[in-house]
């Protein structure tokens, strides 16, 4: 079913709220701050919860530790000089956060891109997803307690795809790579050779994770049934990214708006059936599966040519004035950037839509009634990054 | 002189004793064993807590400790004087003399368990008629200790996690006992070192021990999971998770004390992998008959010490289990089936020697094994599942 | 709409089994294969380095002497690019000449605080002159909190061999597009000595007369 049936379906239905969970009366109940300093939030970020017994009746997340002022440092910031900056959003996916303003950029001037620079770009994007779906999982398992073991083994392959980038963009996170109009500086084949050889890897460290892990049984109990979020809720509150596809809805910006040249990879969307903390974790791992597939596909077919357009400027960067919306399919959800220019040199206005912060939104509905110890495990299957939540 | 070789503590301290009147020699035997007991169990204990975090960091892909000394062996003393140097904090509301007793009675309990354990042929402490019934109760008053320690602090969330480790500990207890009361059905007494020598025949070169029959093997596995329980070791260890959100009952307590709650952990590890190594893997017999020159105490640690490090395997894989669903674990799976199998195991007596006995008694046990596994599976609707893709 | 695609029963504890040998095989692994244990005992071990690796900006020069064969001329065009502001630089009233002798401006001061720098590489992206290069020396920490990490343009001038020991590809293209450049250059001087030495057979030398 698309995104427009279920939207169509659900309206005839009334959007549900699941219902709110009071306690019995008896007893006060214990209202407890998880965080800022605990070992497993994902970063600063505060959760304050009132429980009844084990029981989370109220829970309010509370965040802003990490404000950086980025959209405001952007407005007296060049076009160019923003781009570094936003490798500090998700700073574990610094690549995708550069893609998604280069491409917005790109929409503000109507800029081409070399085909060469797309590859690249699809080739990068695609490390970056399979490297941040096997931290998330990682967080995950290590907060549920298995001593750090998969945590360790997704790092493991994660230093590989650093080294990668380091080869390509000179830094391991704050890669500063693309530009408006194409890539900043080209592979080399030694590097395509290190990429391919990292890449056929990968298949063996995700079967290993999933022999250890899948059908683990002490996993299973501890995450299946638990943190259900049901696909209207979803939508109605802008949930995007693996999580919305494990409550079943069909939408993947690679697929719908087919931006760079996703439409020439055959990839398949996983969706999920039961909506809980067990699906997010299978649905990153398959998407890490589909990734690879991208990844062996592109390597193969990236053509020779220029990785940015000689004529696109550097410095002295003024677009006329007008706005645009770009997003992508970062690893973490949509992520969109909606620049205003008034022909200036800076950006009259520069937002972000962060998908680790709308994504949050609706924890507290996912976390009504579940059990406190399971608060920390669906929190962790949202998979966010305060860089990101608060800019 | 394989004789002298196994019985040389043995003659070492009658030779010391004989130095002294004979009026005093019984009692300064008796202490001269607890002197080695209490000398050699804690420097067991500082050995694995080396081996512990080598392990770990192997399984991990990482190496341990090993700045301390070659191979990290002197990491224990630098935790040692860690602790001891540290400030000794009592909270102003706690109940003082409480606080510092809880430690004490966790040791002082713990070491009394290895009273009774015949650690070599004719190694044991205090040879009781009783000495498993001696043993369980040593072992139960340990979670006094830590009811103790989490209501002197006056912390509702040590109490919280206090509470929940006595429960968890309750629980268990019972298929402990249930486990150990089949071999005391077979062996017809509950003096240990009678268990043992029950143990130490030999057919065709292969022991009898009561891990090769089908009763003990299920004994030992679910003594086992009781085991690891009643230590709150992986993957039962929630009252002292990290990340969870009670801290555990010894949050009040810093330097040496906390260091005594570490110690007792160990100990109880150690002491109940004794008594399961005395109950079901044959104590300080030999695996084989021509192995018999080998020193029966060489015998006993070593299996001790694969205990531990089984312990430490399954701790480096496994995510822990929710207080609830280790209850439910406990009460609705472990006691029924240690239930069955004093009932197989007195089938096996009377069923007479012969291959009938070894079919029977197994396919009772497997078929209920699976039988109880799959139906609580499919209540709590757990599973492994088949992924959908978006068409 | 739940679907229940839980594929079947399966025996409880074989996930926990098959869990528990794939630890024990990186637990053996760890003994006989790199793959299997990663850790680089650091600062005795170390990785090898990537040739890319950019960390804090230094000045290139050319020759022997850091003052003399600065190739900086203080546009400051890195400084007003850079997006948190990290380098100051001064320009100087007077000329000195260059690596191919002719006069350019030069920098009395140029300080990077590089408790600020980013490591972005946009200064060396828009600077004209490849006067500025990314370092890979990261071992930086000092115990002066108050101006040990602000270098100014003496411990920022680093050689152009350095340059090429620590990024030899990019090094080698630098020089080749400067030598390009020069070449250029010296074709374009040569050519309007020629047409003036032709004209001031003929008549008396004029100064400003552009050739072609």
């Amino acid at each position: 079913m698309t995104l427009t049936g279920f939207v169509q379906e659900n309206k005839k239905v009334g959007w549900n709220r699941p219902p709110v969970i009071e306690s019995d009366g008896e007893g006060e109940l214990l209202e407890v701050a998880m965080g800022p300093h605990h070992p497993s939030t994902h970063g600063v970020f505060r959760m304050d919860v009132a429980l009844d017994g084990e029981r989370v009746i109220r829970l309010k997340p509370v965040f802003g530790y990490l404000h950086r002022n980025h959209e405001k440092i952007a407005e007296g910031t060049s076009f160019l000089g923003s781009m570094p900056y936003t490798d500090r959003l998700d700073y574990i996916c610094s690549l995708t956060n550069n893609w998604a303003y280069a491409l917005t950029v790109e929409k503000l001037t109507g800029q081409e891109v070399p085909e060469r620079a797309e590859y690249l770009r699809v080739i990068l994007g695609e490390l970056t997803r399979v490297q941040n779906h096997a931290s998330s999982i990682g967080f995950l398992i290590q907060e549920m307690g298995a001593s750090g073991t998969p945590l360790m083994y997704a790092f493991r392959e994660r230093e590989k795809i650093l080294d990668l980038f380091e080869g390509l963009t000179g830094s391991r996170m704050m890669c500063n790579y693309m530009r408006f109009g194409g890539c900043r500086v080209d592979a080399s084949p030694a590097w395509l050779d290190a990429t391919r050889k990292v890449v056929s890897g990968l298949p063996g460290f995700i079967d290993e994770v999933d022999r250890l892990l899948s059908s683990n049984e002490i996993l299973m109990a501890r995450t299946q049934g638990v943190g259900i979020l049901r696909p209207e809720l979803a939508v109605n509150a802008g949930v995007t990214g693996p999580m919305l596809r494990a409550s079943g809805v069909n939408y993947d910006i690679r697929k719908v708006d087919g931006y760079g040249i996703y439409n020439r990879f055959n990839f398949r969307v996983p969706l999920g059936d039961h909506w809980d903390v067990y699906d997010r974790f299978m649905i990153r791992m398959l998407e890490m599966r589909e990734s690879i597939r991208m990844l062996e596909q592109a390597l193969r077919e990236i053509p020779a040519g220029p990785v940015m357009d000689p004529k696109a400027k550097i410095r002295g960067f003024r677009p006329k004035p007008g706005e645009a919306y770009g997003r992508i399919e970062a690893p973490k959800g949509e992520l969109g950037f909606y620049l205003i220019s008034d022909g200036g040199p800076n950006p009259y206005r520069y937002r972000v839509r962060p998908p680790s912060l709308i994504n949050l939104t609706i924890l507290e509905d996912m976390c009504l009634g579940q059990n406190v110890a399971d608060v920390v495990l669906i929190f962790g299957s949202v998979d966010i990054v305060l860089g990101e939540v608060d800019r | 002189m394989v004789e002298r070789m196994d019985q040389v503590f043995v003659l070492f301290a009658h030779w010391l004793v004989g130095f002294l009147p004979a009026g005093w020699q019984p009692v300064a035997a008796v202490l001269l064993s607890v002197v080695v007991i209490i000398c050699l169990f804690p420097a067991l204990f500082a050995l694995t807590t080396v081996l512990e975090r080598k392990g770990l960091g192997r399984i991990q892909n990482r190496i341990g400790p090993n700045r301390t000394g070659p191979f990290g062996i002197l990491q224990p003393v630098a935790d040692g004087i860690k602790s001891l140097t540290k400030e000794d904090i009592v909270p102003l509301s706690a109940d003082a003399v409480v606080h510092f007793l809880a430690p004490l009675v966790l040791v002082v309990t713990v070491f009394m368990g290895f009273a009774v354990l015949p650690m070599g042929r004719g190694m044991v402490l205090a040879d009781i008629d009783a000495g498993l019934l001696f043993f369980f109760a040593m072992g139960a008053s340990t979670e006094l200790s830590v009811f103790m320690a989490g209501w002197s602090s006056r912390n509702k969330y040590s109490l919280l996690g206090a509470m929940r480790a006595v429960a968890q500990m309750i629980s268990y207890e019972v298929p402990l006992l249930m486990s150990s009361v089949a071999v005391v059905m077979i062996t017809g007494s509950l003096s240990l070192s009678r268990i043992v020598e029950a143990q130490n025949h030999y057919t065709w070169g292969l022991p009898h021990w009561y891990i090769f029959t089908p009763w003990g093997l299920a004994g030992f596995v679910m003594y086992a999971i009781a085991a690891t329980a009643e230590t709150n070791r992986s993957p039962f260890d929630l009252p002292e998770g990290e990340s969870e959100l009670v801290a555990g009952y010894h949050t009040e307590y810093s330097g040496f004390k906390f260091a005594l709650f570490f110690l007792g952990e160990y100990l109880a590890m150690f002491s109940i992998s004794g008594l399961g190594t005395t109950l079901f893997l044959g104590g300080w017999s030999a695996p084989f008959s021509f192995l018999g020159w080998v020193p029966s105490w060489i015998w006993f640690f070593s299996k001790l010490m694969l205990s531990i490090c089984v312990f430490i395997w399954l701790r480096g894989t496994l995510p822990r289990l929710r207080q609830d669903q280790l209850m439910n674990f406990a009460w609705k799976f472990v006691l029924p089936m240690t239930l069955l199998n004093l009932m197989v195991a007195a089938l096996w007596r009377f069923l007479g020697d012969g291959w009938e006995r070894w079919v029977i008694c197994s396919a009772i046990l497997l078929l209920a094994y699976l039988a109880m596994g799959w139906l609580g599976m499919r209540q709590g609707h757990i599973g492994p599942r088949r992924y959908r893709y978006a068409d | 709409m739940i679907t229940d695609n839980t594929v079947g029963g399966i025996l409880l504890g074989e996930g926990i089994l098959k869990g528990l040998t794939e630890t024990a095989k990186n637990f053996a692994g760890s003994f006989v294969s790199a793959e299997r244990l990663t850790t680089v005992e650091y600062p005795e071990q170390r990785v090898a380095p990537i040739e890319a690796t950019r960390v804090f900006p230094f000045l290139v020069y050319d020759g022997k002497d850091w003052e003399a064969g600065m190739r900086c001329v203080a546009c400051q065009i890195c400084e007003k690019e850079c997006p948190p502001k990290c380098i100051y630089i001064e320009k100087s009233k007077d000329k000195k000449p260059d690596a191919v002798g002719k006069p350019q401006f030069y920098p009395t001061k140029f300080d990077i605080d590089i408790s600020v720098c980013m490591s972005c590489q946009i200064c060396v992206e828009v600077c004209p002159f490849e006067a500025i290069k990314m370092d890979t020396e990261f071992e930086l920490s000092t115990e002066d909190r108050f101006g040990g990490l602000l270098l100014g343009r003496e411990q920022l001038s680093k050689s152009n061999e350095y340059y090429h020991e620590i990024h030899a590809t990019e090094a080698a293209n630098v020089d080749a597009s400067l030598a390009a450049g020069r070449a250029k250059v010296d074709a374009k001087t040569t050519a309007v000595a020629i047409a003036a030495a032709v004209r001031g057979a003929e008549v008396p030398p004029r100064p400003a007369e552009g050739g072609d």
